[in-house]
Parts: structure tokens; sequence; C-alpha cells
């Protein structure tokens, strides 16, 4: 059920034709997170992203064909029929063969559009069939995100807040004095966009994320998941992604939040599934304490994860419906 | 009539001219042309407050790292620059041109209801007055976005004044688009029949229609606000009951219309004055009139397309997003018909024709994004990004903006008398759209590589286009300071006086008039001739 029934890959790939010129102009595939000088979107590194990806370049083709022709016969006109070249005006203001042409080419072209659009909201919609759940709770100006159920297994006080890392915040204070340029994991700058516990996610797993909000209305966006979806207290949104790439994934609120939206980034490590796992368990270890065993060591791998917090604070949900 | 001749010459008896008390003339005035001057200088006036908040979100904008102002203080300005730029900005601008030239252009002496005219400009200074004082209270001017959202709305101080002010500038449009139906259906001159009114005059007529339709639907959503935050309702409150995203539906559906609000009159304004530069009758003009009328329709059943990210049922996405491609269709009808009626024209290229121009290859620009916005799923990405911001600033700036830039500089010699400096309002011109381009194009790439919105700071992989975008944004609002000087120019020290028939190719009745045109136009009605019609004539 991940892909969900629509799938129109003929005429999609008929209309990348179209969509040549401007891809060659934005020049090849851009990179999951932004990159200085990016001009195009990313194509994203989910199962579901190259929907968006492919319908951008589509349209941004039949916008330019479009243009080029309009505005080409706007220039030609303006150096043709110019007074000082002794154009004389002409008396005609109808003509309604063009009218009807003019008329009925767009609502071809806008049949096409629409249908490849529908085929990618019907696939986003489909939420059925996950592996995994994970809920995402939006507040001023954090996110939390406990984990729900994986394969069919209900997990239990596996959950943590997850906010902006030190030091991008202090680098983000006024007048700091701190360059932003010098934030950096490795080489990748992450200032804004790194967090102190990312979510950790499985590869090639369906997962269902249930989306709702404490306080305001937050909107959570990873551009390589593909979407955003609103977090909105006392309503639960669900959406689905199938990463496929392993790889540590950039995001940001994307819903006016209050004073620190733009500093409350979202960060999605996706792991191999082994890996995950062997993640996960050691999480609902550290969250379920052996009773009256002193001595018991702590699972050795070192992981990235710091000890997880276990507060099973609920957001606030007193209705919900989805979408 | 006693005084069938006097409107163009001043002579002895009570016929009298503008009043010469200050007070009397412009806080007492009924005259449309006066109250017309006083919207079009509070546009002014707003649309440099409004741009000087924008100077300060690109200043901040201009390299990463916090360097001005707190993000708290970040978020006033992009709030009150969107509430001081549409309300206060360009719909008083619209009014303005239509209190001035519908009466002329339909041959009525005034407007329909004078002393409305009077109280609905009046009203204005004080709505912008309680909104602009909020940042000078301890609490903070309001910081939630100019959509007002809750619960974040909710969370400011200065929700009375804001909600009070939103209630003031609504009553002040409706009252003008009462006065503009009311003038428009009944003082055309006899023979000006509804399909011979100029396309500005249609546009108005059609504005005026979605202001009353919409106006009172924000004025509802704003008082929910109000009585949930002060009086203990739960309209929109989860823990109540309510429904955040009820107001999202409310607010869009005005706020849908509303976009049109600001951009119908434009089309006029632009169906006006490329035929006149052309020296060309305006094509497919009844195809003109029933494009701004489909458009007005679609306007209405479109508005949550603002909202596919908040979770729509599969149904409504679908339904929107048809909806709203469908307006592609009569907006490029109205494209492809300017673009005719240049065509085997005889062309020049004076200032209102270069902003004429300039209208319509960016206002397409703006509406190519439009249409890829429409598209839910990529819209899912697009989303509350400066993708978005490019694109509305390509339909408000370079759309309704340019328009009344234009329409300005087309009518600057009937009001004055006097001609503007050409030299000088084409480097404003110059200026304007390439600085325009400069602050805006670059935010297409932001929005698309994953910049989201409203936000104060952001990683260093946005810098770049960032700072080039506050350099075009500092220029651009530069430039605007030569369009201020060109206006006062004209209207005290030119020495050329304008002709009647300002500009070679001008047809309609505005024409007819002396330059400036005298305080009371058209007390007897005018002798149409549909030749002298820019439209009159055609059979279409």
């Amino acid at each position: 059920m991940t892909s969900g029934g629509i799938r129109p890959g003929t005429i999609k790939r008929a209309a990348a034709a179209s969509a040549l010129f401007a891809l060659t102009l934005f020049g090849g595939v851009a990179m999951a997170n932004p990159q200085p000088g990016q001009l195009n979107m990313t194509r994203g590194a989910s199962e579901w992203s190259p929907e968006a990806y492919f319908l951008n370049n589509v349209a941004l083709g039949v916008c330019v064909v479009i243009g080029i022709l309009v505005f080409g016969a706007m220039f030609i006109a303006m150096f043709r029929f110019r007074k000082s070249r002794g154009a004389v005006a002409e008396k005609w203001s109808h003509n309604t063969t063009l009218e009807v042409i003019w008329t009925t080419i767009p609502v071809i072209i806008l049949i096409v559009l629409a249908y490849l659009a529908t085929g990618g909201l019907r696939t986003f919609a489909d939420t059925t069939g996950s592996q995994m759940t994970v809920k995402v709770t939006g507040y001023q100006w954090k996110w939390r995100y406990d984990y729900v159920e994986y394969q069919g297994k209900a997990i239990d006080k596996v959950g943590f807040m997850s906010k902006l890392d030190r030091e991008s915040d202090e680098t983000r204070q006024l007048n700091s004095g701190l360059d932003p340029h010098n934030v950096k994991v490795g080489d990748e700058n992450t200032y804004l966009l790194n967090v102190d516990k990312p979510l950790v996610v499985p590869v090639g797993t369906k997962i269902r994320f249930v989306i709702t909000a404490g306080d305001v209305i937050h909107s959570w966006w990873v551009p390589a998941l593909g979407w955003k979806m609103d977090a909105i207290p006392g309503i639960v949104n669900a959406a689905w992604t199938n990463i496929i790439e392993p790889g540590t994934y950039r995001g940001q609120c994307a819903e006016l939040c209050g004073q620190d939206h733009g500093f409350m980034p979202i960060v999605v490590q996706a792991l191999p599934k082994a890996e995950f796992e062997k993640w996960l368990a050691q999480q609902q270890a550290a969250a379920t304490p052996p009773p009256a065993q002193p001595a018991a060591p702590a699972p050795a791998p070192a992981s990235t994860a710091a000890a997880p917090k276990t507060a099973a604070v609920d957001a606030p949900v007193s209705q919900g419906h989805q979408g | 009539m006693a005084h069938a001749a006097t409107h163009d010459h001043h002579d002895h008896d009570d016929h009298h001219g503008a009043p010469k008390n200050f007070f009397v003339r412009w806080c007492m005035s009924t005259n449309h042309k006066d109250i017309g001057t006083l919207y079009l200088v509070f546009s002014l006036l707003m649309f440099f407050i409004g741009g000087s908040f924008a100077m300060v979100i690109r200043a901040e904008l201009f390299k990463p790292g916090m360097q001005l102002v707190q993000p708290y203080f970040f978020n006033e300005m992009t709030t009150m620059h969107a509430l001081v730029m549409i309300f206060g900005a360009v719909m008083p601008a619209f009014v303005g041109l239509g209190n001035w030239m519908i009466p002329l252009m339909i041959g009525a002496p005034d407007m329909a209801l004078p002393r409305m005219n009077n109280l609905s400009f009046w009203i204005l200074p004080f709505a912008f007055s309680l909104l602009l004082s909020t940042l000078f209270l301890p609490g903070g001017g309001p910081a939630g976005g100019w959509t007002m959202y809750p619960p974040l709305s909710l969370q400011g101080d200065s929700v009375a004044y804001l909600v009070f002010a939103v209630h003031l500038m609504g009553i002040s449009s409706i009252m003008g688009a009462i006065n503009i139906i009311a003038t428009i259906l009944n003082m055309r001159a006899p023979g000006m029949d509804l399909l011979k009114m100029p396309v500005f005059v249609w546009s108005w007529l059609i504005t005026a229609f979605l202001l009353i339709a919409v106006m009172p639907v924000l004025a509802g959503a704003v008082t929910m606000l109000l009585t949930d935050k002060y009086f203990g309702t739960s309209f929109f409150n989860a823990a109540g009951g309510g429904d955040p995203v009820l107001f999202q539906h409310i607010f869009w559906f005005f706020g849908h219309p509303e976009v049109y609000i600001m951009i119908l009159p434009a089309f006029g304004l632009v169906s006006e004055i490329i035929p006149t530069f052309a020296r060309k009758p305006i094509f497919g003009y009844k195809a003109m009139v029933f494009a701004i009328a489909s458009i007005a329709f679609l306007s209405f059943i479109v508005w949550a397309h603002h909202m596919f990210a908040v979770g729509l049922p599969l149904g409504g996405e679908i339904f929107f997003m048809y909806a709203t491609m469908l307006i592609a269709v009569p907006t490029g009808v109205k494209v492809f018909n300017w673009v005719s009626t240049m065509w085997g024209g005889s062309m020049t290229f004076e200032t209102p024709m270069l902003f004429a121009i300039a209208f319509v290859i960016l206002f397409t620009i703006g509406g190519f994004s439009g249409l890829m916005l429409a598209l839910a799923p990529a819209d899912f990405q697009y989303h509350d990004t400066y993708f978005v911001v490019a694109h509305f600033h390509y339909v408000l700036v370079t759309g309704a903006i340019f328009a009344i830039i234009a329409g300005t500089y087309y009518w600057l010699p009937k009001w004055t008398g006097h001609m503007y400096s050409e030299t000088w309002g084409k480097i404003h011109f110059w200026n304007s759209v390439i600085w325009v381009n400069v602050l805006f194009f670059p935010q297409h790439f932001l929005g698309l590589a994953g910049m989201p919105r409203r936000i104060p700071d952001y990683n260093v992989a946005f810098a770049n286009f960032n700072m080039i975008s506050s350099i075009g944004g500092f220029l651009f609002g530069a430039s605007q300071l030569i369009f201020l000087g060109v206006i006062v120019h004209a209207v005290w020290f030119s020495k050329k006086k304008a002709p009647d028939r300002v500009w070679e190719g001008a047809k309609g009745l505005e024409w007819t008039l002396p330059s400036p045109a005298p305080y009371h136009t058209f007390d007897v009605p005018p002798v149409i001739h549909d030749d002298e019609l820019a439209h009159g004539h055609v059979e279409d």
C-alpha cells in the first residue's frame, strides 16, 4: 500500500520533456539540505518527495514556455509597432478565433497539470499500511517526539523534546559577536538547523506521523521528506513518509508561532533498520530501568543519543480529526 | 440649469470654487476630487511608513545572525508592514483613484453620497493612528502576522487595538464601496451605457461588490478574536470546544477576494493606459469585462488554497486545487488581450506606459508562481516559504502598486494642470523596475531552497540571495523618493502647462475637461459621442 494507486508515469515522462529547459537552467539535482546558491526545490530523500519535485519542474517548465511566447510577442510588438518607426495604429479590436484558441489551450494545459497533481495528492493522503507511528507535538519553541508504535508493537515511554542546539542558540542572540559561519557539524554549516536531540527513524519503513501542538499552531517541515503539515492544538493531523536514503535531514517550523519561530528547527536522522532497532532498544531499556539492579550497565555502543527524558506528558488534545 | 457653461470658466456667481479656508476645504470636503486627493496623499504617506517597516525587515535579513532588532520586534514589523501596505496604501490608493476619476469618466458631477464619502475617508487616519500607536505602547504592536491566526494572535497585548482598527478600516471600505456602486449605477451621463463604460469603472464596480461581500466577514472574524481574548468565548480555542482552523476558513473567505480587491482595479487602470499609448482600442472589451467578473466569482470558491497544509481532507484539497487553477484561464485572457492591444498599435513609451508594460510582464510572472502554488502537492513544499513571499510581492508590488503608479503618472497632469518631468519619471521607472526584481526574484530561490517566511534569521546557505534581495530592497525603497519628488515638482513647481487631452491617443470623458479639472465638473451631463469614448464604438 505504500505507493498508492495512480502513478501516471508515461504522461509524467512526456511532460518532463517540456520541463527540460527548466532543468538545464536550474542545473542538476539539488541536495537534501539547503545549499548556498541553490536555485530549485530539493528532490528529497523519501519515496513521495519526488512527486512535489517533479510537479514543480513540470509547472516551471510550462510557465517558462508560456512566458517566452507571451513576453516574446510583447517585445516584438514593442519594437515593430513603435510610433517612432512610423507605425500606424490599426483599428481592429476583436478576433474570435484567436480568443477561442487562447482560452482552450490553457484549459488543456491545466487539465494535464491537474491530472498529475491529483495523483500526487492521492498518494500523499494515503497513510494506511504504516509500519511505524511517531507523534509530533509543537510547542513554543521546540518539538516533542513520542514513539507510539513500531512494526505493530506499541512503544512505551520513548519520547523526548528536541530544541535548537546550544551553539546556534548562543550565536543567534542579538549582537552575540559570534559568527554564524562558525556553527558547524563536520563540514556542514548547521546554524539554526541543528537540535540537541534529533528524531531518529529507520529508512525503508512507512512511517506515519500524527502531528499536533500544545499551544499555538506550528508546522512540521523537512524539505527532504517533501511536505509540511500544520501542528494545530486540538487537532491531530496525519502524514507519512518512507525515507529511502540514510542521512541527516534538516527542516524548520513553517508556521509563524511567536518570537522564536525562526529558532525551532527539526532534524531527522534516518538510520538503516538494524541500527534504528538497536537505538530503539537502548531507548526503551533506558526508559524502564530494571528494578533494583544497581549495577546494570548501560548498553555500550556509543550512539549519538543522549540520555532520554522519559516524560510522558501528553499534549492537550481534546478532539481530533485526520487530514 | 442656470449655470450650464460655468464649469470651465470660473465666473462671478454662486458657482463657487474650492473653499479658501484650509480646514474647511480639506476636513469638511464633500468634493470627490478633494476627497480623492486626500485618499491618494494618505496612501502615499502609508506607502512610506509601510516601506520603512520593510526596510527594517530587509536590514535585519541582510546577513545571517541577529544584528539590529529582537525577534519579537521583527514579527511586529512583518505584521505591521502587511497591514499598513494592504489597508493603508494599496486599498486607499485605488479608492482615491476611483473617487477622482469615476465621476469624470462617466460624466457625473460628483459621487452619489458626498457626505458619506467624507466620512469614509476621515475614518482612516483614526484607524491607522490606533494601529500604529501600538508600536509605542508597552505591550508592543501586533506580532502574529497580518493573518492574525489564533491562538498566536491572542497572545499579543494589542488585540483590541488591532481589532478596532480593522473594524474602522472595514467600515471605511464598505462605505466607499457603497458610494462607488451608487455612483456608477445611478449617475452615468445619458448615453453612457454599462457596456460603454471604461474598463477601470467596470473593474471598480465589481471590486466594490467584492468589498461589500467580504469586509463584514473579516469584521466577524476579528470580533470573534476579540471575544475569545477578553470575554471568555471559545470560537477558536480547542480547549473550550472551538477550532483554530475555523478562523482560517473565515479569514481566507475574506482574504482571497481581498487579494482580488487589490488587483482588479489595477487591471482596469492598465486597460485604460495601454490603449492610450498604443493608440488602438482595447482588444476584446467585453472579454475583459467578463474576465474580471469571472475572476471575482472564482475568488469566492478558492479560499482554502491558503490552507493546503492544515490537513484538509483529500476531497477538499482536490476541489480547491482545481478551482484555483481555473483562475488562470480568465487571467490568461486578460494578459493575451493586453498584448493584442499593443500588437498593430502605434506605441510611444511615456512613463505611464512603461509602468503599465512592466505591470503586464511582472504581474504575469506573479501569475506563473501562483499557478505553481495552486498545485497542492508542490504547495506542500512552497507553503509558508519565501517562494510565497516572492509570489505575492510580484502581484502586489509590481502588480497593484505599479498600476497605481502608472495611473498616477497618467492622470497627474489632469489633476494638477502641469506636466510632470518625463525625464525624472523615466528615471523613477527604470530604477523601480530593476531594483524590484533584484529585491524579489531571488526570493523564489530562497523559498525553493527551503527558507521559511517570517523568520528573522537564517542558515548561512541562504546568505547570498538574502543579501542581494536586501540591496535590491534598499534601492527600490530609495527609488520611491524619486516618485515623491516628481509629484511635488508637478504639483507646485512645474512650469509646463498640460493640455486638456494630455496624451495624444487618450479617449474618454475625462480628457474633454480642462486641465486641471475644475473644482466642479459635469454639472450638466455631457452629450456622449461614442467615438469620444475609449470603448464606445466597439462591436464585440
